[in-house]
């Protein structure tokens, strides 16, 4: 009685919600979790804990969480909903789900994801369980994020990378194979405001402290450009045509890694000659950044070894943002940083064990070749963009919102809607998003909480477990780690659960091979040779030196390619500068720069108009996209929709901080609490993203208050751009700012 | 006894919070109840702006004497992203800020 048991355990699920991997050690007592600290052991945040995680109390007993499932019983935004049992909340969705696959094909239901969580495995494995090819990051704008980072890595160097902060070596920092960048680029992210890409933010804070040196870029200031050597301070969506200058820069006074180049890479004159294009008087004027800042920039990188590049979501959300990511690929490339100590270290997923899955490869390998090749023939995107096609298995956004509204090449009838509030969070236009989730016959939603997208659109909620409450494993990107359950909260199941057992419904077969969630987490542990239970309980295992998901220098041992043979796992085995890859896709095989959709250059009537850029999504250390509002001691950390505004702009505008004032352009208009700081450029306001307000009515019209301050109303659905992927244009629609008149709400 | 308290190296504080909610749930203080507090205090100076922040424990702040007690650090201390606060004997602290320019002492009530 009275014993407090600490269970071992790691995040990336509901709580944190981030895409993080910190060791967590909840504290039980008589059931219910009292407390979290951080894992003093743990390799990947060594006891430290992000705010989210340490509230994690108040995230599990919320009085408003989801804790049974329910069936809607009033009309679409009434709110009102009937508890029903598992049993027949999941003979509900096999039975509407199964009648749709009988009358218009498996393929006219969509499994909509947000970010974050282990949510990639668990709901690609239900969407193909039932048939469907589209599993979509509905709302997201060119699905611009990180898959274009990806695409351009895998089609230049065959693998991903990442900055090196010894994440990859047990001892870390500390481990005699690792040594810290010295020059360290943080492009378009506040590492400090959260945990990106299985990369934990402070990691870069630990190397400054170590002695690494920083080149920042970024429209806005931040901690990390008050610490910088240099800080340029660009204008939204110019990152191509900054990559571009630099690497010519690197190029023409002859700093790149020559041997490096000569051995291990194709495609230098044709790089070299398209850099060439883009002279700094000509990429100053693009930018907005002095020419010699972004000479210095340049030097400051390529004479640093090693050196290494933190790279944020921008990349992806910038015009063309496959091709930012590739000229971004080439700096590394050409200076020799890939995977070396304290460079561009080549990321897989550890033992090769497939969590999520990241590559196509992955996919290949959990369901088969010949499968996914089949679903890619009616994946939404796949006739139209060739990389999206012959990369990953998502369905294309943009395309599939316009698709639930035209019915058009075939019809969508169904949404499964899983860890996404695309009408709080992701949606890119948010009133087209929600007319297409009004035009659904039937939406599930398996979520937490209550939000915009539950009250509006729900016909069936099922309740999802938290961290603390579930099973399921990690490996992004190493070491190799598993979730356990602590507590259990109401009827709340796990993702993993959740979809195993529907899964089973669709595939009988699976009945064969899955009993329990943990047969499934044994099933893909495999290549490992560790259980679960072997892994429990901080049990964490990095994969032993000279293996190909351990670093460094894989491509001179012959540890990349399937073939065994050394260099780099694409179609040449050299890093393709030249992309041969993209020149197939119908795409330029090199990196160049495009205006955004709506700029001073492409639009210039409408910035007359519109004269402001506002860059949405700048990251709170509390807040998880639009997760936790709700929270007590995060939202009083961070209590108000703000825009940022620099004190000239303000001051020519008559505001003053803390005043609300209205953002609109041709869109619409929302309002926000002035915040007048210099961090900002002077021609840019910076407003975050993901803003709802649990405290005010949920049920229509006001929908949580979404339509008054929801900043996606003011931005486009995505061009697709000519790859699929990338091009959001999050951080590039021109507004206008004003005080609100008098009376106007 | 030697007196104790807290180095906050702030030059690395990067406004995490973290210290914030350690501090919260290890009190178990209602939100509005702050054991400390982070200060913002970002500024234009030299033609550019400098992002700092100061943490700013409160007259609530009892230096987690169940925690030390038990041999932990206190709850801010452990939890600190950045690992820029340290708890110790204050002739101790004071030496070790010799090192770390831009730091402030704390010393509770």
């Amino acid at each position: 009685m009275n014993e407090v048991t600490i269970f071992r355990t790691t995040a990336w699920s509901p709580g944190p919600g981030c895409h993080g991997g910190c060791g967590l050690e909840l504290y039980v007592k008589d059931g219910r979790l009292v407390k979290v600290e951080g894992d003093d052991e743990h390799p990947y945040n060594r006891g430290r804990l992000c705010p989210r995680a340490l509230a994690l109390t108040q995230y599990v007993y919320h009085p408003d969480r989801f804790l049974y499932p329910m069936k809607r019983v009033g009309e679409r935004g009434e709110g009102k909903f009937e508890r029903i049992s598992w049993d027949q909340a999941l003979d509900m969705v096999e039975e509407r789900f199964s009648k749709i696959k009988d009358t218009y094909g498996a393929e006219a239901v969509i499994f909509a994801q947000g970010t974050g969580r282990d949510i990639g495995g668990p709901i690609s494995f239900l969407c193909y369980s039932f048939g469907s090819p589209n599993w979509v990051q509905l709302g997201l704008a060119g699905h611009s994020c990180y898959t274009p980072r990806l695409a351009a890595m895998m089609f230049t160097h065959g693998d991903y990378a990442v900055l090196d902060a010894g994440q990859f070596v047990p001892e870390g920092m500390d481990d005699p194979e690792y040594e810290p960048p010295e020059v360290i680029v943080v492009w378009a992210q506040n590492p400090a405001a959260g945990c990106q890409d299985g990369f934990y933010g402070h990691w870069v804070s630990d190397c400054m402290k170590k002695g690494s040196k920083l080149v920042v870029i970024d429209p806005r200031w931040t901690w990390f450009s008050s610490r910088a050597e240099k800080f340029l301070q660009l204008r939204p969506g110019t990152d191509a045509a900054l990559a571009l200058g630099m690497l010519n820069v690197i190029i023409s006074e002859g700093l790149y890694d020559k041997d490096f180049v000569d051995t291990w890479c194709l495609g230098f004159e044709e790089l070299a000659a398209r850099a060439a294009e883009y002279p700094l008087e000509r990429v100053s004027q693009i930018t907005w950044v002095p020419a010699e800042d972004i000479a210095e920039a340049a030097r400051l990188y390529a004479k640093a070894k090693p050196a290494a590049i933190q790279w944020g979501v921008p990349i992806d959300m910038g015009p063309s943002g496959t091709t930012i990511a590739q000229a971004i690929a080439h700096l590394w490339s050409i200076t020799g940083n890939l995977d070396v100590p304290g460079g561009q270290v080549i990321a897989r997923a550890a033992f090769d064990v497939t969590t999520y899955p990241f590559s196509t490869q992955e996919l290949h390998s959990l369901y088969g070749e010949e499968f996914v090749k089949r679903m890619n023939e009616k994946r939404i995107g796949a006739a139209e963009f060739k990389l999206l096609k012959n990369f990953r298995g998502w369905g294309q956004p943009d395309r599939a919102v316009e698709q639930m509204l035209s019915g058009d090449p075939y019809p969508i009838k169904a949404c499964w809607i899983q860890t996404t509030n695309m009408l709080g969070g992701q949606a890119a236009d948010t009133k087209m998003h929600y007319q297409a989730l009004l035009n659904m016959d039937f939406n599930v939603v398996v979520d937490c909480f209550p939000n915009p997208t539950t009250m509006a659109v729900a016909d069936l909620i099922l309740p999802a477990a938290s961290i603390a409450e579930k099973e399921s494993l990690r490996s992004w990107w190493s070491p190799l780690q598993v979730m356990m359950s602590a507590v259990t909260v109401g009827e709340c199941r796990s993702d993993w659960e959740i979809n195993l057992e529907l899964a089973k419904r669709f595939n009988p077969e699976l009945r064969k091979r899955f009993d329990t969630v943990k047969d499934l987490i044994d099933d893909r542990l495999k290549p490992s040779g560790y259980t679960f239970d072997e892994l429990k309980d901080g049990h964490w295992k990095f994969p032993e030196k000279d293996t190909p998901t351990r670093p460094y220098r894989r491509y001179e041992k012959g540890l990349l390619r399937p073939d065994k043979k050394p260099g780099f796992r694409t179609p040449s085995g050299k890093i393709e500068l030249y992309s041969t890859s993209f020149e197939e896709f119908d795409m330029d095989p090199l990196p160049f720069f495009t205006e955004p959709p709506e700029s001073e250059v492409r639009t210039p009537q409408l910035a007359e108009k519109y004269p402001l850029v506002m860059v949405t999504g700048r990251r709170s250390p509390v807040y998880f996209h639009s997760e936790h509002r709700q929270i007590p001691w995060l939202r009083e950390c961070d209590p108000d929709p703000t825009v940022e505004i620099h004190p000239q702009t303000a001051q020519e505008l008559g505001i003053s901080e803390g005043e609300w004032v209205v953002i609109h352009n041709e869109r619409g208009r929302i309002k926000r609490k002035a915040r007048v700081t210099p961090i900002v450029h002077p021609r840019v306001v910076s407003v975050p993203h993901g803003w709802w307000l649990p405290e005010t009515q949920g049920t229509e019209p006001n929908l949580y208050g979404i339509w008054d301050i929801n900043c996606n109303i003011l931005v486009n659905i995505g061009p697709g751009d000519d790859s699929g992927y990338g091009g959001g244009p999050y951080k590039t629609a021109l507004v206008a700012v004003k005080k609100l008149s008098q009376g106007e709400e | 006894m030697a007196k104790k308290g807290l180095l906050i190296h702030y030059e690395y504080c990067t406004g995490c919070m973290a210290c914030v909610v350690a501090c919260k749930q290890e009190h178990d203080y209602p939100a509005g109840r702050w054991g400390i507090m982070v200060n913002d205090c970002t500024r234009e100076t030299e033609g550019r702006v400098q992002v700092d922040f100061l943490p700013f424990p409160t007259d609530l702040c009892d230096l987690c004497a169940r925690r030390t007690h038990q041999g932990k650090r206190p709850a801010c201390v452990k939890h600190c992203m950045a690992e820029c606060m340290f708890y110790g004997e204050l002739h101790d602290l004071a030496k070790k800020m010799e090192t770390m320019p831009r730091s402030v002492l704390f010393v509770p009530k």
